[in-house]
């Protein structure tokens, strides 16, 4: 390469990047969602997954689930940043691959075809919790929890069978055990 | 029961109980109802700007040079828009500001109404925090919240959105100032076990040095005596950013000048061969550090930073210790005074061979330049400034490019809060409303803006405000005529292609001066620059001075893009001796 042309260094050696799952408590007010969201776009961190919601209306939290890839400078980075935030109380984070940790993702799935293909839907599904939400003649729509690979998988099994349409959350994520994260 | 205020009543109520003296700002549809509050506070008052950029820099150049939470009032629309520049500056350089903007009614937002505009949502990436308020009993709660956000942990700028409507609602005025943690968020985290580590680090270094950053300026002038104090009984080499020039005397024997991309030859490269760096309140910026990868190769790094988020960012380090630094420094010192009493002479063999070639790279001379009968060289201006204010507590700004690294080489600052400068963000235009703040708090001092002529321009209009407030500011402007900095990087780099980097149909300063109503001063040769100078110094009214300079002239010494401390391009000297030809300017 010949001389850089810039005012700023080149980039230097990549690390290896890293699947994370953050959990944020938060206070839910307006605009929370925008500052953490923002902080990923703003500082170029990924995010895979989102889901959030209230877990607690006494005293007004959100938690906050958020997957993201990154180097272990960059994930650290995220927690610091995120602990900054003002309506921020306390950060987890989690390895994807984590033992300790519990992680679901709920998908909706709309099948459309014959009673035979229907059937064979739901057979794929066995392993994953299914819940048959609505049923009409033409139609079922499957409700699973599952990881994220797997919804991956079964979304292509069900291609044959007609799947139509697909409506998936983001992972949430919980420790095993009696203990909680402080 | 008790009494109702209006919201913009309680807006003031709240100033009041926080101290403020001075807002800064500009007026408009959405802040008529604070504005018509004005009148009924005697004790604060407001300086009206000619831009709204002018009014966010005046009150960072205020809270830098008084260490107190600068106060910004604006309307809504492009009054706040216009307020961004300023306060994403002073998030970069880690300043207090509370921006208090007007904002549409409550039952118009979102209708795309007159001078709307998502001003939480705009402001949101370049605060630390922002409110926009929607109950008017929550006002004065969220006011001394700000407050509190702006000026704890790392300081730094904070918005809240008042729409009209609010302004004229009543409730009752709580005064709720807290001195609670946010969150949980606690700032000195540090415990002994680390600070006997770092001593015991001191101990054993042969090749020690001191990298101290703004940290230690916003830390309090505490913080620039504790360093003093452990500067000198270790005895190790200090090197400063930008911003935290002033900490430690700049003419002292122990002080390497300041280090990074436009530092000196001894700094950089003792920062390069150190085996310990204790960085105490900096933040390993891109423009201190050079190419990562070979930033200080062989150093155990101490990282010492009020905000844990600045540790490990861009440089992995040894050891990091979050707490306040004034209260790190003090743990320090009592460590290191209990357990190694002596430590300066006991340690001065072991330091001893460091010195030595300290001394060998000081020789270089690298701020040296050719300087010139016939043209004003910059440098000498700015030195021959240096002379003749240093001994009146001079508080200097600037604006951002060539001049600005040239002052902070050639200016040597004693004190801490009397340099003010566009570090983080780089903002041309900086320079003069600042210095209105800083002549604000400082009504009886020498406050120079050293300018070049390209930035000048973007905020001149501020001449109107110091004339109005009669602030005897000094505008001392390097004009070479051309954006120097920006031609510097094109002779360097793309092949002396001066893109647009020359400045046509300039003003003639003098008259502009005259235009504003204040002195104008030109200096051509240097045969007349002290006079010039003095006459400048002499005159009780605002300033702009025109001095003509060399027009080619680089700033040197420098680290170019993409390379460590260590491989500097040092000034012309250099190059002939290198037999470089052609003006000696051809570099890269």
């Amino acid at each position: 390469m010949s001389k850089p042309k810039s005012a700023y260094s080149i980039p230097g050696k990549k690390q290896k990047s890293d699947t994370h799952v953050i959990v944020v408590w938060v206070d839910n007010e307006a605009g929370v969602l925008a500052r953490v969201v923002g902080l990923f776009s703003g500082r170029g961190y990924n995010i895979e997954s989102l889901a959030v919601a209230e877990v607690d209306s006494k005293l007004n939290i959100s938690r906050i689930t958020i997957v993201t890839t990154g180097t272990p400078q960059v994930i650290e980075q995220i927690k610091l940043q995120l602990g900054k935030l003002v309506p921020v109380h306390k950060v987890a984070d989690f390895m994807r691959g984590d033992k300790k940790i519990i992680f679901k993702e709920m998908a909706l799935l709309k099948i459309v075809g014959n009673n035979v293909k229907r059937k064979k839907a739901i057979k794929f599904c066995k392993k994953f919790n299914p819940v048959v939400l609505d049923k009409t003649n033409k139609s079922v729509v499957i409700q699973i929890t599952a990881l994220r690979r797997e919804i991956d998988t079964i979304m292509n099994d069900l291609k044959k069978t007609g799947l139509v349409s697909v409506s998936r959350t983001g992972a949430v994520a919980m420790t095993r055990g009696a203990e909680v994260f402080k | 029961m008790s009494k109702l205020y209006s919201g913009a009543e309680i807006v003031f109520k709240c100033l009041e109980a926080q101290d403020v003296e001075y807002i800064f700002g500009y007026p408009g549809g959405a802040v008529l109802p604070i504005y018509d509050e004005l009148k009924n506070h005697e004790s604060i008052k407001h300086i009206l700007a000619r831009h709204e950029q002018g009014a966010g820099h005046a009150a960072e150049g205020y809270a830098r040079s008084s260490g107190k939470p600068g106060v910004v009032l604006v309307t809504s629309g492009p009054g706040a828009t216009n307020a961004v520049t300023a306060l994403t500056d002073a998030y970069m350089d880690s300043i207090p500001l509370v921006c208090i903007s007007g904002q549409v009614p409550t039952h118009l937002i979102g209708t795309d109404a007159f001078q709307e505009c998502d001003t939480t949502g705009i402001t949101r990436p370049c605060t630390k925090h922002n409110w926009l308020v929607k109950d008017v009993k929550d006002l004065s709660k969220i006011i001394h919240k700000a407050f509190e956000v702006a000026t704890t942990g790392r300081p730094g700028p904070v918005l809240v959105d008042i729409p009209k409507d609010i302004q004229f609602q009543k409730t009752k005025y709580v005064n709720s100032i807290k001195r609670k943690k946010l969150n949980g968020k606690i700032h000195n985290k540090f415990n002994q076990g680390e600070i006997d580590q770092l001593v015991k680090l001191m101990v054993n270094s042969s090749k020690p040095i001191l990298y101290t950053g703004g940290g230690v300026i916003n830390s309090g002038p505490k913080a620039s005596e504790l360093l003093r104090e452990l500067v000198s009984l270790t005895g190790f080499p200090i090197t400063s950013t930008l911003q935290g020039l002033g900490s430690y005397p700049g003419d002292d024997n122990q002080f390497l000048g300041m280090l990074g991309m436009h530092g000196t030859y001894e700094a950089n490269n003792a920062m390069h061969d150190c085996d310990l760096m204790i960085n105490i309140g900096a933040r390993f910026d891109d423009r201190i550090t050079g190419k990562i990868d070979e930033f200080s190769p062989k150093s155990k790094k101490v990282h010492i930073d009020i905000d844990p988020s600045s540790i490990n960012k861009n440089v992995k380090v040894d050891l990091p210790i979050v707490g306040d630094v004034s209260e790190v420094m003090l743990s320090v010192i009592k460590t290191l005074k209990k357990k190694h009493p002596n430590f300066a002479s006991s340690n001065k063999e072991k330091t001893s061979k460091w010195w030595e070639k300290i001394s060998e790279w000081r020789s270089v001379n690298s701020l040296n330049f050719i300087n010139s009968d016939k043209t004003i060289k910059p440098q000498h201006a700015i030195q021959r400034l240096y002379e003749l204010t240093k001994d009146k507590d001079t508080y200097i700004t600037t604006e951002v490019g060539q001049h600005q690294m040239w002052a902070a080489q050639h200016y040597k600052f004693n004190k801490p809060n009397r340099w003010m400068t566009s570090g983080g963000l780089g903002t041309m235009g900086y320079g003069l409303p600042a210095a209105v703040g800083v002549q604000i708090a400082h009504p009886d001092k020498l406050v120079v803006d050293i300018a070049g002529e390209a930035s000048v321009l973007m905020t001149i209009q501020e001449m109107s405000t110091a004339v109005q407030y009669n602030l005897p500011i000094k505008i001392f402007i390097l004009n070479n005529e051309y954006m120097g900095m920006v031609r510097q990087w094109q002779e360097l780099l793309h092949e002396k292609n001066y893109s647009e980097s020359y400045t046509a149909a300039l003003p003639d300063f003098v008259k502009l001066a005259e235009a504003y109503g204040c002195v104008g001063i030109r200096a051509k040769t240097p045969d007349e620059l002290d006079e010039k100078i003095k006459e400048m110094i002499n005159v009780n009214k605002p300033v702009i001075f025109d001095c003509l300079v060399d027009k080619e002239e680089n700033c040197f010494p420098m680290i170019p893009s993409g390379k460590p401390h260590n491989q500097m391009l040092l000034g012309p000297n250099d190059q002939k001796e290198n037999k470089i030809t052609g003006k000696g300017k051809t570099l890269v």
